[in-house]
């Protein structure tokens, strides 16, 4: 449900985008001097940044770190699961041969 | 002259930061170090390092030129749609491009799109055609430098002198900083030009007594008045626009950068403040932009006016060179630097300058992207470093940066049109066709090597037919496009004056999604990786 939530928000922020209703006009100057269109736009942007604060908040992909060393124990394309997929097409992948480094 | 100092000192700072990223380097001759810095970026410099990268020539210069020319649809065109598919594609695809290249030890996205697929000389053409892509991206930079640097000194540095000059600065701290250095460099960049435009906007607003005369004089004539509207733009050209965006996270030196985190939740600070570094950026630079029409006094704005009027009012009738002259001479380019030059005071315009410089000079990250990819995906796949070794991959890296630069700059010296159309016009739309390669590579399980090729293909062949067509077809005068091919009265292919329209988008949008149409039924034709390989990017 909360997923579902977010993704009508990112999709309406999309539409959002595609104001039709300030087009053709510059009044009001906001302060004086800002037509709306680009007060607008200005308005979306930060409306934008909140939007990508609640995804983040809600639904980080932290599962991704999972499984995932935090040191420097792989080094191009090196990892022991790369390797057999360089070696089946006869083709030297970087270092594959190099795995023993580590 | 005394701008152009503070310019050349900012060069001699970026230069050190360079050469001391080299020092601070324990592995220089190891390439996962010199091309992606350890993995071991953390969370602001990766923040304004990507923002910085993300933000070539065209962000300062560009925008307010474009916008100088069309008003303040340049904000929504680029800026905010940027703000918000940019982050988008980076919390998505970033992320998981982070993870896969954290576990397999991918240094390019055609290391991954090989293993991904199981293919070899597939990933090669892919290696081509992104490479192909982005060489004019490079080219911006030169030719950014070339305009930037010949403005702030009031001509005195010839153009050529300016590109030589920003481009052997940004080969040497690319050759010796390496992925380090350029991450480095581009978070002072971006600290600085995130400064830039506040200060600018309250310099020159004071400069010109406030905008708030300004703005309603350019609402009472009617030649201005569209300016401060989107009239002068279809709403599905504005809508085609925002595929642009979906080029950045194809762009290889962003997918690469990606791989530069510490930990994926370093991602979390860019995606928030994204949209807040480009509304800080583009914001001042596209009303600026604007206001530098009510700037005649400043001679050589009053010229680029004079030489817009004359191409509207006599356009039809002049020959398509006439038009080119006269195109050539509203460019906008150098708006924000007259605007400084006029207004702020020498020492300012220095700084202000300096900021610029900033901008102008991301062509760092592609040039080693660049490098990089050769180095992978043809020297080391291909042998060379299993022959040579370790050390002489990282050395052929560095020679390849020359190389490219030298290219690059002997291009900018010859290429015509302005910064913004050109990186328009071919990098970011054949990049953003390249985009469903990525989305089907992490989210399609049955995506195949033969849908991937079908739509790299696509991609090159599409760019170069419409790269052909607005050669072959000159661009007519302001007003309504030349239609090509029409069926039942719907015009299908037009020649508009800013580029080419299909069905009244811009090539962008068909090139998308013909692109992922071609991935889909060539991946629905053809089997897909062994099972093995699919376990390791999918859960069961």
């Amino acid at each position: 449900m909360k997923r579902a939530l977010l993704v009508i928000m990112l999709g309406a922020l999309y539409i959002l985008h595609q104001d039709f209703w300030f087009w053709r006009t510059a009044n009001p100057l906001v302060f004086g001097f800002l037509p709306i269109g680009l007060f607008y736009h200005a308005c979306y942007t930060i409306a934008i940044a909140f939007a990508l604060w609640l995804l983040v908040e809600h639904a980080w992909p932290s599962e991704l770190e999972d499984g995932v060393s935090d040191g420097e124990t792989v080094r191009g394309g090196e990892t022991a699961t790369y390797r057999p997929v360089a070696e089946s097409h006869g083709r030297p992948l970087s270092s594959t041969e190099e795995g023993a480094k580590h | 002259m005394i701008p152009a100092l503070f310019v050349f000192g900012y060069l001699a700072v970026v230069l050190y930061i360079g050469i001391f990223a080299f020092r601070r380097s324990a592995h220089r001759e190891e390439a996962e170090d010199y091309f992606l810095a350890n993995r071991s970026l953390g969370p602001y410099v990766f923040l304004f390092s990507l923002f910085g990268t993300n933000m070539t020539a065209f962000a300062i210069l560009g925008s307010s030129g474009h916008a100088f020319n069309n008003g303040i649809v340049t904000f929504g065109l680029m800026a905010s749609s940027s703000a918000l598919i940019i982050p988008l594609s980076l919390f998505l695809i970033g992320t998981r491009v982070w993870a896969l290249g954290k576990k397999y030890g991918f240094i390019t996205p055609v290391q991954m799109f090989r293993d991904r697929w199981e293919c070899s000389h597939i990933g090669t053409v892919i290696f081509a055609v992104q490479a192909a892509f982005l060489v004019p991206y490079i080219i911006i930079g030169v030719m950014g430098g070339g305009t930037a640097l010949s403005a702030i000194s009031g001509g005195r540095i010839p153009y050529w002198v300016g590109g030589a000059v920003v481009a052997m600065v940004v080969m040497c701290y690319v050759f010796f900083g390496g992925m380090r250095g350029t991450a480095w460099v581009n978070t002072f960049q971006a600290s600085l030009f995130l400064c830039f435009g506040a200060i600018a906007l309250v310099v020159i607003g004071a400069g010109m007594g406030g905008f708030r005369e300004s703005a309603e004089a350019l609402l009472a004539s009617p030649a201005t008045a569209p300016l401060l509207t989107r009239e002068r733009v279809s709403p599905l050209f504005f809508f085609s626009y925002t595929f642009i965006p979906l080029s950045s996270i194809a762009f290889p030196h962003i997918t690469i950068f990606c791989l530069t985190a510490r930990r994926v939740s370093q991602f979390k600070k860019t995606v928030v403040l994204y949209p807040i570094c480009m509304l800080a950026l583009w914001l001042p630079c596209v009303f600026l932009g604007v206001m530098a029409n009510r700037a005649t006094d400043v001679p050589k704005i009053q010229e680029k006016i004079e030489a817009r009027r004359a191409l509207a009012v006599q356009g039809p009738t002049l020959t398509s060179d006439e038009r080119d002259a006269l195109r050539d001479k509203t460019a906008g380019d150098d708006v924000l630097l007259l605007l400084l030059e006029r207004y702020a005071p020498l020492w300012l315009a220095g700084l202000l300058g300096a900021g610029i410089m900033a901008a102008v000079m991301a062509s760092d990250s592609q040039i080693l992207a660049l490098s990089t990819m050769f180095t992978e995906d043809v020297f080391a796949f291909y042998g060379g470093k299993k022959r040579f070794g370790e050390a002489a991959q990282v050395h052929t890296g560095r020679l390849f940066i020359v190389l490219i630069t030298v290219v690059a700059y002997a291009v900018a010296l010859r290429a015509p049109q302005n910064i913004f159309d050109l990186a328009v016009q071919y990098a970011f739309s054949g990049y953003s066709a390249l985009s469903p390669l990525l989305v089907a590579a992490l989210f399609w399980k049955r995506s195949t090597k033969w849908g991937a090729l079908a739509s790299t293909v696509w991609c090159a062949v599409s760019v170069a037919a419409v790269a052909i067509l607005q050669y072959v077809v000159p661009a007519p005068a302001p007003g309504p496009p030349v239609v090509m091919w029409s069926i039942a009265g719907v015009e299908v292919l037009s020649r508009t004056p800013g580029g080419t329209a299909i069905f009244g988008l811009m090539p962008v949008v068909p090139m998308t999604i013909i692109s992922a149409m071609f991935l889909v039924v060539a991946s629905s034709l053809t089997s897909g990786p062994s099972s093995t390989t699919l376990k390791r990017y999918f859960r069961p």
